[in-house]
């Protein structure tokens, strides 16, 4: 059996979850240049927040097709809700700080975030069972299930939908301006501090469609889940090339495909068995970090700087 | 420079006496609240009781907690309150050494319950065998702990204050491997473990035994504790044709394994250990779960007539956590530590020796002796301090629930 197209296909899925949690990065560094530690955190809060939706406020038995959005829906506001609340309360004061200052600001937050899930959500001090989207599809040797196929569109619908009103809108345009100078543009009658916070918040909403896809796909969620996901984010935002949209998405289905592939294949080659397998997956990852930046220092798509946003 | 250095110290200083403070205080309380002609003597107990693994690190707390309160209320030892003390090792090596450490520190303190996990368990063994503290733990399976790194040539034991009333993954895993080939007539496994000290031992001592039996081990995988997509190795194992897969680790990597695996069309069981043998693997896995089996020591709380009464207490207290893999087996190692007080005193004319080192020492000797009814059956230990209690049961998941399949001692051959 030709594994390739599923082996393909796993890693498409899991780099499109690294790329929507990764303009959350790449968005707010390229505004602010702060790399924003606790984003994974915001990712693990939406799905939370996804969860209550579903086990709080639906009643039993909702179809999933109208759950879903819901669920979507509640899993951003809170998302949202704590992006901006960390930027006004955690980030804002410091804004003339030394760069070290809001990245401490940023674990410490991370952290803090972590414990209060851990300690005030009900049941939370271990994995929780989120509702599936199971049913499976066979498409010639790769099989995929529903929570694929909605975490590919939402990828897509999201990256879209990111492009146009970055590119169209106002406020993308505007955007754009503050990424490239700040100071200058607020000259211009741009108001930096609601670009700042609406950075923010998209970032917090594609984390929380993210987390929605993961709960959908996995089948549960902790508290936890945000430490590793948010370093392979940022990973994949270098990866593509900090600061811009596209790279990041980019830089996440690289990741995804890259550590897919290399615990799938690597142990077959001969005398490198014992550096195959999903256990080496994350090594190799990073080793391809390190190539890329060695060559690229600018990451994949770095030089967009126009682009930016 | 000098002067920040200054600062420094001060501040290290008073934090330091603020905390000894802090410790004499709470010395002093314990000493006190006993009054008149009572001594409270501490167990300690850890496992993982936040985080990873602490559905089960819940139940070793409470077994132990029910055993302590049986003891007071019967006035076991005359003259003696026992005192639990909990410490959560979050199930890091690190910080089970350092919970060890303030054990036997503390100047009350006669034994310890714990941990859960064999690899914390290897850091947690020297502190302990140090201050001559008797530790047992109600569910290390890890052959090295009591027989040493050599067990399989040379057996040798490595503490002689550590001792468990589980029995060890030489038996647990031949167990599976014979229930494998000849109850599930499988033929070919795909082996995957968690590289930590009890997944890797489980998985290697499974994977010897399955081939001996005549079985095929058609590949070997590892993954990373905290993993959470499985997507490429679920491929991998499609591909092998495997019938089954046999999984050496906790139920945290292991149920999001089997949900992927069977979302990606590969209906094989998996096949785990007593570390994934929780009501948790079933909530967190869902439906994929069924049919998947464990193998965990012992025989099940609930068919034991002896542990009518302590169930019956676990759910009357409200207790958190599951009572059903170790409960019983906690429950067991804080009587043994209670009994052997208990005939120290006896031996000393009804007194209990007031050199704390003197009692300490003499405890492990007497827990060395231990004979007694147990909630698991007979509770004694053998020369390496491994129980000679040596039942083992396979459970599986039917209708969402953990069913006994079969319960028997595990032959080595």
């Amino acid at each position: 059996m030709n594994t390739l197209p599923q082996q393909l296909a796993n890693g498409l899925l899991l780099g499109s979850m690294y790329g929507l949690i990764a303009i959350g990065y790449t968005m707010v560094y390229g505004i602010v240049q702060l790399i924003n530690f606790a984003h994974g955190e915001i990712f693990m809060t939406g799905a939370f927040g996804a969860f209550t939706v579903y086990f709080y406020i639906l009643p039993d038995g909702t179809s999933m097709a109208i759950a879903v959005p819901l669920m979507l829906i509640g899993g951003g506001l809170v998302a949202i809700l704590i992006a901006v609340g960390a930027e006004r309360f955690a980030y804002r004061p410091l804004r003339g700080a030394p760069r070290l200052a809001p990245l401490i600001t940023a674990i410490g937050l991370s952290l803090a975030l972590q414990e209060v899930v851990r300690n005030f959500y009900p049941g939370a001090d271990r994995a929780i069972a989120f509702p599936g989207l199971d049913t499976t599809h066979d498409i010639g040797s790769v099989t995929i299930k529903d929570a694929d196929i909605f975490l590919i569109l939402a990828a897509v619908v999201c990256m879209a939908a990111l492009a146009f009103f970055v590119r169209k809108s106002r406020t993308g345009r505007a955007m754009q301006a503050t990424a490239q100078d700040p100071d200058t543009a607020q000259l211009m009658g741009i108001d930096t501090n609601r670009i700042i916070v609406i950075a923010f918040a998209i970032g917090g909403f594609f984390a929380a469609v993210a987390a929605v896809a993961y709960g959908l796909k996995y089948g549960n969620i902790d508290y936890r889940m945000g430490f590793l996901m948010g370093l392979k984010a940022f990973t994949a935002a270098v990866l593509g090339g900090i600061g811009n949209i596209y790279g990041a998405m980019l830089g996440g289905i690289v990741l995804g495909i890259a550590e897919t592939l290399a615990s799938a294949y690597i142990d077959g080659i001969p005398g490198m068995q014992q550096l195959g397998g999903q256990s080496w997956a994350n090594v190799w990852a990073f080793c391809l970090l390190i190539l890329v930046l060695l060559v690229r220092p600018q990451g994949l798509l770095g030089e967009r700087v126009a682009d930016r946003a | 420079m000098r002067r920040s250095l200054v600062i420094l110290t001060s501040v290290l200083a008073t934090g330091a006496l603020t905390l000894t403070a802090c410790g004499s205080r709470d010395d002093n309380g314990g000493g006190d609240s006993a009054g008149g002609d009572t001594t409270t003597l501490t167990i300690g107990v850890d496992a993982p009781l936040s985080g990873e693994n602490s559905t089960t690190g819940l139940g070793i707390q409470y077994g132990a907690q029910i055993a302590v309160d049986d003891a007071n209320k019967n006035k076991l030892v005359p003259g003696v309150t026992f005192k639990l003390k909990a410490f959560d090792d979050k199930a890091q090596p690190a910080t089970g050494q350092s919970n060890a450490t303030s054990i036997t520190g503390d100047k009350t303190a006669v034994g310890a319950v714990g941990p859960l996990n064999s690899g914390v368990a290897q850091s947690m063994q020297q502190v302990f065998a140090s201050a001559n503290m008797v530790q047992i733990s109600p569910s290390n399976t890890n052959p090295e702990l009591t027989q040493g790194k050599n067990w399989q040539t040379d057996k040798k034991r490595p503490f002689k204050t550590y001792f468990r009333t589980a029995t060890t993954d030489e038996l647990q895993g031949s167990f599976a491997a014979d229930y494998a080939i000849n109850g599930l007539k499988k033929k070919s496994v795909f082996v995957v473990d968690d590289k930590q000290t009890y997944g890797a031992g489980l998985a290697k001592i499974f994977t010897e035994q399955f081939k001996k039996l005549g079985g095929k081990v058609v590949e070997t995988d590892h993954v990373n504790t905290g993993d959470k997509d499985f997507g490429s190795l679920v491929t991998k194992i499609k591909n092998s044709k495997a019938d089954l897969l046999y999984y050496g680790g906790q139920y945290d990597e292991s149920a999001l394994l089997s949900k992927q695996m069977k979302d990606g069309g590969v209906k094989i069981p998996l096949f785990g250990g007593d570390g994934m043998f929780a009501s948790t693997y079933i909530e967190a896995g869902g439906a994929a779960t069924e049919g998947d089996l464990a193998t965990a020591i012992g025989v099940p709380a609930d068919t034991l007539p002896a542990a009518k009464q302590f169930i019956e207490t676990y759910k009357a207290k409200g207790y958190k956590g599951d009572y059903g893999a170790y409960g019983a087996y906690s429950y067991d190692a804080a009587t043994a530590i209670i009994n052997a007080v208990k005939a120290v005193v006896d031996a000393n004319g009804g007194k209990v020796p007031t050199d704390m080192t003197d009692l300490r020492t003499k405890v492990v000797d007497e827990v060395q002796k231990s004979d007694f009814q147990g909630l698991s059956g007979k509770v004694s230990f053998d020369e390496y301090g491994d129980t000679t209690n040596k039942q083992l049961t396979v459970y599986q998941v039917v209708k969402g629930e953990w069913k006994a399949v079969k319960t028997g001692t595990a032959d080595l051959n």
